[in-house]
């Protein structure tokens, strides 16, 4: 019998490659837990690549790796230890 | 790129791209290089193997996308991409030959050749990017503009009918045809790895943004704006009628998986019909293959 | 390398030149054709549509020229053989895909059965119309091996040449033939498969992550692979370097331009071939090919009877063009005749390389039939006063 308890949602790490980007926002306009914003800061390009707002909200969903049209971001799954207690923050 | 900036872990789309060709030329805000990623993540997902696939590609923006792509590719000249697969096809047919090309080379220039080959059954996968435009050119109307469209050679908008490509897919004897828009990646991947999996003519058209002409042209905004638009006015009905698919200027976007039949390819009937006729004295042609 | 025997029809046959054509291609393992229907040439297509189903491979016919041609270079890349038959209009639609294949390097034969024209002209009558579209008809500057076959046992022997060559040189090779001889009945005797030579495709052997599609070996040609093997290469229309990618700049035009042109100008020694008749102490040349050299031996022997001293050049191969014999003998001669059944075409190659040392008669025919004998001896006579 499976206990919900034990379920977890998935977490990921966002890793953007800054100077790919083009600046176009897909990313942070189609995640779904709005973890991504446009930096302030120019890339090598001259656009503003996206930045992590807020990691822990990351649910391994992959839309914006899938999304991006350069091949810019994407997400690897954040391992067990990295998540801290099983179960505590489940929504 | 400073050395600090490097990531230690690489994009996983990496392994499938010429990486010595990247950034690509793609602006800002087109959706091309996403229907590459969903390509990439049909490959990946349909485990096929990548020293059996062939990518070809006509002329334009999309018509890049072989040489993009670290497979077997050919980058052929405006509108023979469909033929130049189908004599690949024909001459090894062990291989899984994917046109990826837009809409202007497979429906205007190469209009012929496309439906020939879907009226033959080819064992090939069109993928067909359509952007409203001959974008690479600067933007000019193709066969796919809808009524009212502006365009650089219709500058006061366009009055020609444009093609429903599902229905002349469909009409011509295609036997797996899908329309989705570039927002619509997972169901992208998903009618990807369909076709790859499957034996005929199969067909894909992914409605993609086209940033710096057809938007800027019509005063359409950025590539959110046409995102926007497809995520408001798609609608999925798969198994509908291609009859009634028509794209009005910026009106609804009917998408889904259209058409998903078996009907025996090209080589197929050439083996049975000739190997009936002709008997022992017939030589199959890539039977063992199939 | 020796070909399939499956292909060849050893024998001594009654056949006429397009139906050798055909022969020709299955006797040097072509095994895929895709053509489209064109008179005079049809014949050739229905032919290997008959004989193929029985020998393995495939036949095709396609829905224009233009597919017939892109549908040869995606099956050579395939790995294939690969043949198509056509007639001056077919032969205009094709250009711009001759010119991709020149550009990509990739080996195939068109044979042209030619007719009158421009345009639709003469459908089932002859002409010598397209010698001069063969080599410049497609945009750009590039090389090309051309053969004019003067019987239909030429159009075979011809045809396996014209296989070799394009697989040696890695360049399209055309067989330039016409209405009167792809229609006209001969004698045409098939060897048995032993004793045809065949040249096989220069095949890449060495590391696969290594493999540069366009890069020169020591006799200019580049290494060729086929799709399918694990390569993962990628070639393209546009300019490009040797590993096929796209570069859009004049130095890397230069080098690929000068080596699309080179790699048949500086082998032209080992490809030209001529049929050369009493040309010592000649006081007139005859210079002629295809069809026409049969008219022309009629008109030779009456000017020979005449007391005038007449050698002829037979075109075998007409592109790349015999120049440096040319140049040769316009120094010992009074003059070349230039018999052809056009308004003027090879004999403004013979013009160009005489240099005004001997002038180039001309002997045209626009098109629908062969000379009269009568009009190339008087001409043969006119030059040599």
């Amino acid at each position: 019998m499976v206990h919900f308890g034990d379920l977890k949602p998935k977490k990921g790490k966002i890793h953007i490659e800054k100077d790919r980007c083009k600046g176009c926002a897909f990313c942070v306009e189609y995640c779904p837990k709005d973890v991504l914003e446009l930096s302030e800061e120019f890339n090598v390009k001259g656009y503003h690549p996206p930045i992590v707002k807020n990691e822990d909200d990351c649910l391994y969903c992959q839309l914006c790796e899938t999304i991006c049209p350069e091949f810019a971001i994407f997400v690897t799954l954040k391992k067990e230890e990295e998540e801290g207690e099983k179960g505590e923050n489940r929504p | 790129m400073k050395k600090e900036d490097r990531l230690e872990q690489r994009h996983p789309i990496e392994d499938l791209l010429r990486m010595d060709r990247i950034p690509h030329i793609w602006c800002p805000g087109c959706g091309i290089g996403t229907v590459v990623t969903s390509f990439a993540e049909a490959l990946r997902k349909s485990e096929v193997d990548l020293d059996k696939i062939a990518v070809i590609s006509g002329i334009g923006c999309t018509g890049r996308v072989a040489g993009y792509v670290k497979l077997d590719s050919i980058h052929t000249t405006h509108g023979r991409a469909v033929p130049v697969a189908t004599g690949l096809k024909l001459a090894n047919p062990e291989l899984k030959v994917v046109v990826f090309s837009g809409d202007g080379d497979i429906a205007g220039i190469g209009g012929n050749h496309f439906i020939h080959a879907a009226r033959r059954n080819m064992d090939i996968m069109i993928i067909c990017v359509n952007n409203f435009n001959y974008a690479m050119t600067g933007g000019q109307v193709a066969a796919t503009t809808p009524r009212d469209a502006n365009a650089s050679t219709a500058p006061y908008g366009n009055f020609e009918y444009p093609f429903s490509l599902p229905y002349l897919a469909e009409a011509s004897g295609a036997t797996y045809v899908a329309r989705w828009t570039a927002l619509h990646l997972r169901r992208v991947t998903k009618s990807m790895q369909e076709a790859l999996g499957k034996r005929g003519f199969s067909f894909i058209e992914v409605i993609t943004p086209c940033v710096t002409l057809y938007a800027r042209r019509n005063r359409l905004g950025d590539g959110l704006n046409l995102l926007k638009y497809y995520y408001e006015k798609s609608e999925i009905q798969h198994g509908a009628d291609t009859r009634t698919l028509d794209i009005s200027y910026q009106g609804k976007l009917i998408v889904g998986k259209f058409v998903d039949i078996e009907k025996p390819t090209f080589l197929d009937c050439m083996n049975e019909h000739l190997g009936k006729v002709l008997g022992d004295k017939y030589q199959p042609y890539g039977v063992n293959n199939d | 390398m020796k070909t399939d025997p499956k292909g060849v029809l050893t024998g001594s046959h009654y056949l006429d030149g397009d139906y050798a054509l055909a022969e020709g291609a299955l006797a040097a393992g072509c095994r895929f054709f895709a053509g489209y229907p064109i008179t005079p040439s049809t014949e050739t297509a229905e032919r290997f549509s008959e004989r193929i189903p029985s020998v393995g491979g495939v036949f095709i016919q396609m829905e224009d020229e233009l597919a017939s041609i892109s549908a040869l270079i995606g099956a050579v890349w395939g790995g294939q053989k690969v043949m198509t038959v056509t007639s001056g209009p077919g032969f205009s639609l094709m250009m711009e895909n001759i010119g991709l294949a020149c550009m990509l390097e990739t080996p195939l034969v068109i044979a042209n059965v030619q007719r009158g024209g421009p345009s639709t002209g003469l459908p089932t009558l002859t002409g010598q119309q397209d010698m001069m579209q063969v080599k410049w008809g497609s945009h750009g500057d590039y090389k090309i091996i051309a053969f004019s076959p003067d019987s239909p046992q030429e159009c075979f022997d011809l045809t396996i040449e014209a296989f070799n060559l394009s697989e040696t040189y890695r360049v399209p090779t055309f067989v330039m033939t016409d209405e009167c001889v792809g229609h006209m009945h001969e004698k045409v005797v098939i060897p048995p498969a032993e004793e045809i030579e065949l040249v096989e495709r220069k095949w890449y052997t060495g590391p696969k992550d290594k493999y540069l599609p366009f890069k020169p070996d020591k006799d200019m040609i580049p290494f060729m692979v086929k799709i399918g093997e694990g390569y993962h290469f990628h070639i393209t229309g546009l300019t490009h370097d040797e590993q096929g990618y796209p570069v859009i700049n004049a130095e890397c035009q230069d080098v690929l331009v000068r080596h699309l042109n080179d790699k048949i100008t500086m082998n032209a020694d080992k490809i030209i071939r001529t049929e050369e008749e009493k040309i010592d102490n000649a006081e007139v040349i005859v210079i002629s090919y295809g069809i026409t050299s049969r008219v022309t031996t009629k008109a030779v022997r009456k000017a020979r009877e005449a007391g005038i001293k007449v050698g002829t050049i037979r075109l075998i191969t007409v592109w790349p063009f015999p120049e440096k014999r040319i140049k040769e003998l316009a120094k010992k001669v009074k003059a070349f005749v230039v018999p052809e059944i056009n308004y003027g075409q090879m004999v403004l190659e013979v013009e160009r390389c005489a240099a005004g040392q001997a002038p180039a008669v001309h002997v045209p025919h626009c098109g629908g039939w062969v000379h009269d004998p009568d009009d190339i001896f008087k001409a043969i006579k006119e030059a040599a006063k």
